[in-house]
C-alpha cells in the first residue's frame, strides 16, 4: 500500500476544508481526486504532499506515518496547477534542481536529466527558459522536474486545467502512457468528471470536504453511493416526487411509492439513456414536446418538455433521430426504462450502501 | 489611380486620429508646456551645476574635489551609505517576505509603518533622534554613562539615514513578491530544498531586478539626504560632514567652485541612477512581454 489516509481533517478557520477523509492508494495506481471547486480535493493533495498539516487523522506513505515529516523529506513529486517553473532557470536547470539539492553527482544528474528529456519529449529544449515554452511543454517540464528525484508518489494539481481543449486531450492520453511506462503511484486533482473517468484507475469523489465515494470509473457510474455522486458523474435527471394515493407523483409522472406513505417525499434519478422516445405519440405512456436538440457528436441530447412544464433530458444516436424523423418542436411520447431511488424523506441513504432499483416497466404496469 | 487612393486613405487616417486625439493645436501646446517646464525647472539648473563647477577650469574642479574637507565628506557619505544600504536591504527583504508570504495580525499596520518615513519631514526625524539619543533623553544619558555617543557622531547619522530610506527596498519588493506568489517556493520545497536554499535559488533570482532598483533608489536617497543628517551631525568639519552638508558649508563660505564641484558629483550620481533605473525598467518590461510570447 502506497498511501493511506485515516480520518484526516483539516480546518481553515472554522471551515472544515477536509473532514474525516479515509482512503488508501495502492502502489502503482493512478487515482483521480474529483469534485467541484471548494470540495477539498486540492487540500487532500496538499496534505499528502506536506504543504498543509492535518488538524486530525493520520497520513501514511509506504507504511510510514508522515504527519510530522516535513515536505522536503516526504520524497513526493508535486506538479502545480500553474506549473511553478523556476523562471530564472533553463529547462535543464529546472529538471536538475531536485537532484542538485539531493547532492547527486554531476554525471548522474546529466544522465538523469537526459533520460527525462527524452521520456517527456523535450529534447533540444534544455537551454530554453520557461517563458520560451508553450503551455504543453511547460507542463511536461514541470512533470519531468517532479519525476527527476525518483519520488515515491507523483501528485498533480489540475494538470490539464491551464491548456486548451485540444492539447488537454493529448496530455490526458500522454499521462496514461507515462503512468503505464513508469508505474509510479500517481494522484491527480480534477474538477472534470470526463477527465477523471478517462484517465484514472479509480476515482475519489469529494463534496464539501467529505469523501463521497471511491471506486473504479465503472463503479461510480453504475453504482453511485449517493445522490451527489449520481448527479456529479455523468448526466442525471433528478426529480422530487410526493406520494399521493399510494403513488409517487410529479406533474403527470408516476412512480411506485417504495414504501413511502401519502404526503412523504421521494427523490428519483434516471440517466438520459434510460428515456425511450418515439415519434408515435400513442406508443409510450407520457407525451412531451421536443424543445431542443444538442449535437454532442455521435450522440444527441434531447430536451423534452412535458405539458406540466417539467423538462427531461434524453439521449439517442444520430441514426435513431433521423429514423424517427424528429425535429425541434415536434410532439413525441416517451417512457422511463430504468431509474433509481436517490433518497426518501425521513431516512437518508447511508453513504456506503448503494440502493439500485432497476425496474424495467412499460406503460402503466406496476404502478 | 493608386496614388489617389493612398492620399484618400491618408486623409481618412489623419481624420480618424483627430477624432481620437483631438485637435493638433492642443497636442503641440501640451508638448511645448512640458518641454519648457522640464527645461527651466530641471534641465537648466542641472546643466548650470556642471557649468559653475567647471567655470574656473577643469584643474580648479579637481583641486576643489581633492580638498581635505571634500575628501573626508565623500568618505563620510560612503561610510554611511555602506552601512545603511545593506541594513535596509536586509530589512526590506524581511519585511516584504513577512508581508507577502505570511498571514499575521497587524500586517496592515506594519505596511503603514513602512511608509511613515515618506510622510515625516527629515528635519523632524533628525530632531526625534536627538531627543531620544541626545543627553536630554534617558536613553542618551544611559548610553553616555557607557561612553557611547550616538548624536553628533557617525552612528546617529547612520540611524537617521536608515530611517529616511527605510521604505525604498520593501516598497519595491512587496508588489513583485505578491505577483510572483509562493508556488515556485513550494515547488522548491517539494524537491527537497531547505528554506535557505529556496530563498537563495528561487526567491532572490525572481526579485533581483526589483531589489536592484530598490537598492539604487535607496542609495541615491542615502547619499543625498540633508535635513535629518544635518540635525544629528553636529557639523564637525572633517569628521561628521557628508557631501550635502559640505556643499552647504562651501557655499556659505563663498567657495562656489568647491560647492558646485561637490554638487556635480551628487548630480552625476543622480544621472547614473536615472540611467540604471531606466535600463532596469526596460529589462523588466522586456522579461514581462517575452513571457507572453512563447516560442515554438
Amino acid at each position: 500500500m502506497s498511501i493511506e489516509l485515516k480520518n484526516v481533517t483539516k480546518y481553515y478557520g472554522d471551515y472544515p476544508a477536509v473532514f474525516d477523509v479515509s482512503f488508501t492508494v495502492n502502489e502503482g495506481e493512478l487515482i483521480a481526486l474529483l469534485g467541484p471547486s471548494g470540495s477539498g480535493k486540492t487540500t487532500v493533495l496538499r496534505l499528502i504532499a506536506g504543504l498543509e498539516v492535518p488538524d486530525a487523522g493520520e497520513i501514511y506513505i509506504r507504511g510510514k506515518k508522515v504527519n510530522n515529516v516535513p515536505v522536503q523529506q516526504r520524497n513526493i513529486g508535486f506538479v502545480f496547477q500553474s506549473y511553478a517553473l523556476f523562471k530564472s532557470m533553463t529547462v535543464f536547470e529546472n529538471i536538475a534542481f531536485g537532484l542538485k539539492i539531493k547532492k547527486w553527482r554531476r554525471s548522474e544528474i546529466e544522465s538523469r536529466v537526459k533520460e527525462l528529456l527524452s521520456l517527456l519529449d523535450l529534447e533540444r529544449l534544455e537551454e530554453r527558459y520557461p517563458h520560451q515554452l508553450s503551455g504543453g511543454q511547460r507542463q511536461r517540464v514541470a512533470i519531468a522536474r517532479a519525476l527527476a528525484p525518483k519520488p515515491n508518489v507523483l501528485l498533480l494539481d489540475e494538470p490539464f486545467g491551464a491548456v486548451d481543449a485540444k492539447i488537454r486531450q493529448e496530455l490526458r492520453e500522454w499521462l496514461v502512457h507515462l503512468h503505464s511506462d513508469l508505474n509510479v503511484t500517481t494522484i491527480f486533482v480534477t474538477h472534470d468528471q470526463e477527465e477523471a473517468m478517462e484517465v484514472a484507475n479509480r476515482i475519489a469523489i469529494f463534496s464539501k470536504g467529505r469523501l463521497e465515494q471511491i471506486g473504479s470509473p465503472r463503479e461510480v457510474y453504475e453504482k453511485p453511493a449517493n445522490e451527489f455522486v449520481a448527479r456529479f458523474i455523468g448526466v442525471m435527471n433528478g426529480l422530487e416526487l410526493e406520494v399521493r394515493d399510494g403513488v409517487a407523483r410529479l406533474g403527470e409522472l408516476e412512480f411506485p411509492n417504495h414504501g413511502q406513505s401519502d404526503g412523504q417525499k421521494i427523490r428519483i434519478g434516471f440517466r438520459p439513456y434510460a428515456v425511450q422516445v418515439s415519434s408515435d405519440i400513442t406508443r409510450y405512456r407520457y407525451r412531451a414536446i421536443l424543445r431542443h436538440t444538442y449535437f454532442l457528436g455521435v450522440m444527441l441530447r434531447l430536451e423534452l418538455e412535458l405539458p406540466s412544464g417539467i423538462t427531461i433530458k434524453a439521449r439517442m444516436s444520430k441514426e435513431e433521430y433521423t429514423l424517427l424523423g424528429l425535429e425541434d418542436g415536434k410532439e413525441v411520447s416517451f417512457q422511463i426504462r430504468q431509474y433509481r431511488v436517490l433518497s426518501k424523506e425521513g431516512n437518508e441513504l447511508p453513504a456506503e450502501v448503494a440502493v439500485v432499483y432497476d425496474v424495467p416497466f412499460t406503460g402503466g404496469e406496476g404502478i | 489611380m493608386g496614388g489617389v487612393i493612398t492620399t484618400h486613405q491618408a486623409k481618412q487616417r489623419s481624420a480618424k486620429r483627430r477624432l481620437i486625439e483631438g485637435s493638433p493645436v492642443m497636442k503641440w501646446l501640451l508638448i511645448a508646456i512640458s518641454v519648457i517646464f522640464l527645461g527651466t525647472f530641471l534641465l537648466l539648473p542641472l546643466v548650470n551645476v556642471f557649468a559653475q563647477a567647471l567655470s574656473k577650469g577643469i584643474r580648479a574642479y579637481f583641486q576643489s574635489l581633492t580638498l581635505p574637507e571634500s575628501v573626508s565628506s565623500i568618505k563620510m557619505t560612503l561610510i554611511i551609505v555602506g552601512i545603511s544600504v545593506p541594513l535596509n536591504v536586509i530589512f526590506g527583504i524581511s519585511a516584504a517576505w513577512a508581508i507577502t508570504k505570511f498571514k499575521f495580525p497587524g500586517k496592515t499596520l506594519l505596511l503603514t509603518f513602512i511608509d511613515l518615513p515618506f510622510s515625516i519631514s527629515p528635519v523632524v526625524v533628525g530632531l526625534m533622534y536627538v531627543l531620544l539619543y541626545g543627553l536630554q533623553g534617558q536613553l542618551g544619558q544611559w548610553l553616555d554613562g557607557k561612553d557611547i555617543q550616538i548624536i553628533f557622531n557617525v552612528p546617529g547619522m547612520v540611524l537617521v539615514t536608515i530611517f529616511v530610506t527605510l521604505p525604498f527596498v520593501a516598497r519595491e519588493l512587496i508588489p513583485i513578491m505578491q505577483s510572483v506568489g509562493v508556488e515556485q517556493e513550494h515547488a522548491a520545497l517539494t524537491l527537497g530544498a531547505s528554506g535557505w536554499q529556496t530563498f537563495w535559488h528561487v526567491t532572490l533570482p525572481s526579485v533581483k531586478w526589483g531589489l536592484l532598483y530598490g537598492v539604487i533608489l535607496c542609495n541615491a536617497r542615502a547619499m543625498g539626504e540633508f535635513g535629518a543628517v544635518s540635525v544629528v551631525s553636529g557639523h564637525i568639519t572633517g569628521r561628521t560632514d557628508t557631501m550635502p552638508l559640505m556643499v552647504e558649508k562651501f557655499y556659505n563660505d563663498f567657495n562656489s567652485v568647491a560647492a558646485f564641484s561637490l554638487s556635480s558629483l551628487l548630480a552625476l550620481l543622480a544621472l547614473i541612477t536615472l540611467i540604471v533605473k531606466t535600463w532596469l525598467e526596460w529589462r523588466e518590461f522586456r522579461d514581462k512581454t517575452e513571457t507572453k510570447k512563447p516560442i515554438g
